[in-house]
């Protein structure tokens, strides 16, 4: 296991390297130039060509391409256009609030889907089933943006229970109950597709692992049913949804831009609207570069979790 | 699964009809239509869907016939107007008639996902074909490429590529195959992997076809199941792709309409808050649209192959 997480740790470099490549391909293939907003309308051309060439605008990619990995290894995420603040600072202050919102959705998605997808799988065809299987078509049909603005308007605006958006009050000192009270609509909306998916996936593949011998074994020797299922049939009923976690990060992380922006929840995705709109150059690179990062050492994981799931598996 | 070819004349088919037997006979698109026509939700959407298709491709007649009003025709006297004879779903902050823009906001959403999936479906398919077939640095390159592109955070990438070269239908179409391109490859390489080991591709090796020759006619054509019923359930995916970005402002832009664009109303907080009629039926619309093509996708993965039937 040991050298296995070595060598996979390994093998991420070069795709870091490739994506670090494309996305500042991408973000460099820009008409115009990016730094126009930096200079004010008075500043002299020249002195503004001297300056610009002097940044290494005229550089060639590649020379760019490695400056910005020189500076980026070192801890310098350089500033952004706009406001000239350090990305480092920025990024900061907004991760936390990203991987609050992320996170949530995706323990709340898990913490649901699997018992229900479960139930729904130790039932089939009774009405139990035949409720989760088409709610869970609804939900994974459900544009989950829509279903976002859904929420708000009946459960802020019809019937105020639920703040409309923000992440605390605004005037008021932090306390951490007002912050989940904030929390409970975007987490909810955000983690309802991937439960849609997640119990779907966890009915399919518990009905296969249920009709198995070593169930029918189990239940021959007398288990209690509660052991089979949730014991000897989860375990196994598990690794294709780990699978399924390991390939839902990204519209998870995706899922986080047009939330927050729904939501006004000032995170990593509020960040890159901002930095879009404003063609913030700098924020932009940090921010795919972070959720690239994110993705793949979520595959990693769970890589891990597979081993953990079913010892079968063995790396060497 | 291989598509049965028509089987030789004289041999078993009029052996069958010497007995008064058919079956045998029957292609392999007819079993598949067979056996997805037996599927009642498959069918329900694929109505559905028709009727959708019809609308959105029918839409200026319609819109003509019916209410009069042409897509970007503003009304003065009724702008963000209710419900009305005069304007079935109301009318937007520029007086448009929603029902007309929604009728059309299929016609490009549609259009768009149909596009996006044939192209970066094909695309994907033969780079995933010359790596399965020729392996080696080719297949370790393209694997290689494929771990790239799939690390990236997709939506937001997509929302970047679409930024920095300016909104547009074009460029939306280019960022999304661009991302999308690795899962028909993967498909594709791992069923050329096994394929390649197979007789009739050594018989057809061992006869002389050049690569290309086997690779479009011999093994291409084994591997069309999943690839349609992966290219269905991705329109979908495209739809709800489309909508997100349009939504944020990064997609199709107005004054031509989509569903996604059309939800944009609802960012005006007196729209969300008093005016659903210009927000909720766009949202309905896309819910419809995934809703029968998931059904039709499902249909189709049982039809195709009985195997995976759950």
């Amino acid at each position: 296991m040991g050298r296995y997480l070595v060598r996979r740790l390994l093998q991420m470099i070069p795709i870091l390297f490739g994506v670090s490549i494309v996305i500042f391909i991408i973000v460099h293939s820009t008409p115009g130039n990016p730094y126009a907003y930096m200079f004010g309308p008075k500043v002299d051309p020249a002195v503004k060509e001297k300056r610009l060439r002097e940044m290494g605008f005229y550089d060639p990619l590649p020379i760019q391409y490695v400056r910005w990995l020189k500076q980026t290894v070192s801890g310098n995420l350089g500033y952004s256009v706009h406001s000239g603040v350090p990305v480092i600072d920025l990024l900061k202050s907004r991760i936390p609030n990203t991987l609050i919102l992320t996170g949530s959705a995706f323990v709340l998605a898990l913490v649901l889907a699997i018992p229900i997808g479960v139930i729904s799988a130790t039932r089939q065809y009774s009405w139990i089933d035949y409720t989760v299987t088409s709610f869970a078509f609804m939900g994974i049909s459900l544009p989950s943006f829509f279903g976002a603005l859904v929420a708000v308007y009946l459960l802020a605006v019809k019937w105020p229970v639920f703040p409309m958006n923000g992440i605390t009050t605004p005037g008021e000192p932090f306390r951490l109950t007002d912050m989940l009270y904030h929390l409970v609509l975007p987490a909810t909306s955000l983690a309802l597709r991937d439960m849609a998916g997640f119990a779907r996936y966890t009915r399919s593949s518990m009905l296969e692992i249920l009709r198995q011998d070593y169930v029918r074994t189990a239940r021959a020797k007398g288990l209690p049913e509660r052991i089979v299922v949730y014991k000897h049939a989860l375990r196994n009923g598990m690794i294709p949804i780990i699978t399924l976690l390991g390939l839902s990060l990204p519209t998870l992380f995706g899922g986080t831009i047009i939330f927050e922006s729904i939501f006004a929840w000032p995170g990593m995705g509020l960040l890159t609207i901002e930095a879009v709109s404003r063609r913030d150059y700098a924020i932009l690179m940090s921010v795919n570069m972070f959720f690239a990062l994110l993705v793949i050492i979520g595959n990693l994981i769970a890589d891990i979790l597979y081993a953990v799931a079913d010892p079968r598996i063995r790396y060497a | 699964m291989q598509p049965a070819t028509p089987l030789p004349p004289g041999t078993a088919e009029q052996e069958l009809h010497r007995h008064g037997l058919s079956a045998g006979t029957r292609s392999w698109a007819a079993t598949v239509l067979r056996r997805f026509v037996r599927n009642r939700m498959a069918l329900l959407g694929a109505a559905i869907l028709l009727v959708l298709v019809l609308l959105s491709v029918l839409a200026p007649v319609i819109t003509q016939a019916t209410l009069g009003w042409g897509r970007d025709e503003m009304d003065f006297q009724y702008i963000l107007a209710p419900p009305s004879a005069r304007h079935p779903l109301g009318t937007d902050s520029l007086g448009r008639d929603t029902l007309t823009r929604l009728l059309y906001g299929g016609r490009v959403s549609l259009g768009i996902a149909l596009t996006t999936v044939v192209v970066y479906m094909v695309l994907g398919s033969v780079v995933g074909a010359v790596a399965g077939y020729f392996g080696g640095w080719v297949d370790n390159l393209v694997m290689r490429l494929v771990d790239v592109v799939q690390s990236f955070p997709f939506l937001l990438l997509a929302l970047t590529i679409v930024a920095i070269r300016g909104p547009g239908v074009e460029n939306l179409v280019v960022a999304l195959v661009l991302l999308s391109w690795p899962t028909p490859a993967r498909l594709v390489r791992g069923e050329f992997l096994s394929l390649r080991e197979r007789e009739f591709v050594e018989a057809a090796r061992a006869v002389g076809a050049r690569a290309q020759q086997i690779i479009f006619r011999h093994m291409l054509p084994n591997t069309l199941a999943p690839l349609i019923v992966n290219a269905t359930l991705d329109i979908a995916g495209v739809i709800l792709t489309e909508a997100s970005l349009s939504y944020l402002g990064f997609g199709v832009q107005i004054p031509v309409p989509t569903w996604g664009n059309m939800l944009t109303e609802a960012q005006n907080l007196a729209v969300l808050t008093r005016m659903p009629w210009l927000w909720i039926p766009p949202g309905l619309m896309i819910f419809l649209t995934v809703m029968s093509i998931n059904f039709v996708g499902d249909g189709l993965r049982d039809a195709l192959d009985p195997r995976l039937k759950q």
